[in-house]
């Protein structure tokens, strides 16, 4: 190892060691970095790679009492039921509505706070609003849905609000027209300000030369928004945008299912609610297997083309 | 980094224009009301819960002070022998689940920073895939329904023993100790696990600490699995005991009358008790939170 930088460094051409000669050395040297590394290794295979492995029963019909092995192949068809089936449109719908929907009001949400934020003059005011609205990224889903229910109750605060707006009372979850609304809100309300932080810290890293600049150049303060801090921001803004993309599809279930009853099902019910109850309620393994996988590779490729296609555009990527 | 440009800026007396002023009133007073916005409904849990029952019942409106204060619904909800369980039992997954949760990921944060083996790149990769494609809840469930978790605590602490944003996280705060430190103690003959837990982890327990804080939370605050994996209600964590009691509550008041009329107080005061510990600490700790962001944000 001494000897190959030495060469490197005096830019001396050497011949590279065939890998498996490489390797072995690598192992002499590094054994026991490599068994330390051990139990992380068998958490990966077993927890992480082990589901993957176990997709393969979406193309069984899959009994448990017959095992893994024991189950009849059926190549595609669970894929081809779920596509043909009433759930997949309104499934697939739902998830793609409540995605967009997200993308269009809740994610630029945490970069108007941001720069709301950054423009506040007095350090506690600024500190208190941080605080403020950082905290119910801590409190539990369990426990913000059941605060929704209650406020919007037949006799909850904010129905009673809306009815000085005309609003007639009524519980607002029991109605499908109330549940996209609610649940984007709620969203806000959770995460604005815990996702504010990235964005504040880019800002914060600004070059302030480039403030100075604007300001000898006759800028004002909305012209140093748009042609200093938003051109410096683009890039955090297109790596959480990709990863937003990325989760176009994967609307998480756990929120929902708190959230959700029969009377909503037709509009909140998205994939992964329905991988849930299709498997774990109504015992159909391989085919909710099918559905969750169809999740996972639209998922997959989402996050993978907006990736290339940004890196094309401006460069920015994931990796 | 931050401070220091404030004190720059503020040192040179700026004028406001007019535009400006204006701006920064608008400013303000949008922050306040979304400051009161996110700070209403809790409190409004907060000051219930400390209300007595009957005013709860009869109220319309957010709480905005404790109306005829009492700590009744507190010993209603203390009387629930459920709750204690649930206590213990998320007690029990916060602590054992986060000290495995930390110590793997110390373990592998080490081994993913030590750019000269040749491994770690494959490993690397191996481990980031996991972050962009899984295998989704049903063939998660089969994998610890094999291992024979169902119904164990174990199933509430294995399947989520590492977080890779967290090892991530931690790895870029070890990548960033000079490399001569580890380097010099293992020639002077320590070995690997000596210098992660002699040298490294010392040097980052400011992102130590972070990570704790995130599993720690995270624990607290997780009821799916549980709802999952777990039959035996006595060893249901609170999370699961709080949905079962905020959510499934109307057909249990039904049998009991007293219960049924102060079940909203009472269920505000189960709100405080399960939400207090983090509520408490979070103040005091907000700024390793927030750290964690940051570091993170390094490379996504």
């Amino acid at each position: 190892m001494k000897a190959l930088k030495s060469n490197q460094s005096t830019g001396e051409v050497y011949i590279r060691e065939p890998l498996s000669s490489r390797l072995r050395k690598d192992w002499k040297k590094n054994k026991t970095l490599y068994l330390l590394f051990l139990p992380v290794l068998a958490y990966y295979i077993v927890f992480q790679y082990g589901p993957m492995a176990g997709l393969f029963i979406a193309f069984q019909n899959y009994k448990p009492i017959k095992g893994v092995f024991g189950s009849k192949w059926v190549g595609l068809k669970n894929f081809k039921d779920f596509f043909e089936s009433y759930y997949f449109w309104r499934v697939l719908r739902n998830t793609i509505r409540i995605s967009v929907t997200n993308l269009i009001f809740s994610f630029p949400m945490p970069i108007i706070l941001a720069l709301l934020i950054n423009e506040l003059r007095t350090k506690h005011f600024k500190k208190a609003v941080q605080t403020i609205t950082y905290l119910p990224h801590f409190i539990s889903l369990v426990v913000i849905m059941s605060m929704l229910a209650d406020l919007t109750s037949r006799n909850g605060a904010i129905t009673q609000f809306l009815t000085h707006f005309g609003f007639t009372p009524t519980t607002m979850l029991q109605e499908q027209k109330y549940f996209l609304p609610l649940y984007i809100i709620s969203g806000i309300w959770q995460n604005i300000g815990w996702n504010s932080i990235i964005y504040l810290s880019a800002i914060v890293g600004i070059d302030a030369e480039l403030y100075e600049a604007a300001k000898i150049d006759g800028a004002g303060k909305m012209r140093q928004l748009f042609s200093v801090t938003l051109p410096c921001l683009l890039p955090t803004i297109i790596i959480m945008f990709i990863l937003q993309m990325g989760k176009m599809f994967n609307v998480g279930h756990e929120k929902i299912l708190l959230m959700y009853n029969p009377l909503t099902y037709e509009v909140a019910d998205v994939i992964n609610t329905y991988v849930y109850s299709q498997g774990l309620v109504n015992m159909n393994w391989s085919y909710s297997a099918a559905v969750g996988m169809f999740n996972s590779i639209v998922s997959f490729l989402l996050v993978w083309g907006t990736n290339k296609f940004s890196k094309k555009l401006s460069g920015s990527s994931l990796w | 980094m931050s401070e220091e440009k404030n004190v720059i800026i503020k040192s040179k007396k700026v004028r406001y224009t007019v535009g400006e002023q204006i701006f920064h009133a608008v400013n303000v007073v949008i922050c306040t009301l979304l400051s009161l916005a996110v700070l209403l409904p809790i409190l409004n849990i907060l000051f219930g819960a400390f209300s007595d029952p009957y005013e709860v019942m009869k109220h319309n409106g957010l709480f905005l002070y404790p109306v005829k204060p009492t700590l009744y619904n507190f010993s209603l909800v203390f009387k629930n022998p459920s709750i204690l369980t649930g206590y213990l039992n998320t007690l029990f997954v916060v602590v054992v689940g986060t000290a495995l949760n930390v110590l793997l990921s110390l373990i592998g944060a080490y081994v993913l920073s030590r750019k000269d083996a040749m491994l770690v790149k494959v490993l690397t990769l191996m481990i980031v895939f996991t972050m962009y494609f899984q295998g989704g809840i049903i063939p998660s469930y089969l994998v610890v329904e094999s291992l024979g978790l169902i119904n164990t605590r174990w199933s509430l602490i294995l399947p989520g023993a590492v977080s890779t944003f967290n090892m991530i996280v931690m790895r870029t705060a070890m990548a960033q100790v000079p490399d001569s430190l580890p380097e010099s103690a293992m020639i002077d003959g320590a070995k690997h696990h000596q210098v992660l837990f002699l040298i490294m982890t010392p040097l980052c327990k400011a992102t130590v600490a972070v990570i704790v804080l995130y599993y720690a939370v995270a624990h607290w605050n997780s009821w799916f699995g549980a709802f999952l994996y777990l039959r035996d209600k006595a060893k249901y964590p609170l999370q699961l005991i709080l949905r079962q009691i905020l959510f499934q509550d109307e057909t249990n008041s039904m049998a009991a009358e007293s219960l049924a009329l102060s079940s909203e107080a009472v269920k505000y005061a189960t709100i405080v008790v399960a939400t207090l510990p983090i509520l408490a600490a979070y103040p005091f700790l907000q700024r390793y939170f927030v750290k964690g962001v940051m570091v993170g944000a390094v490379k996504g």
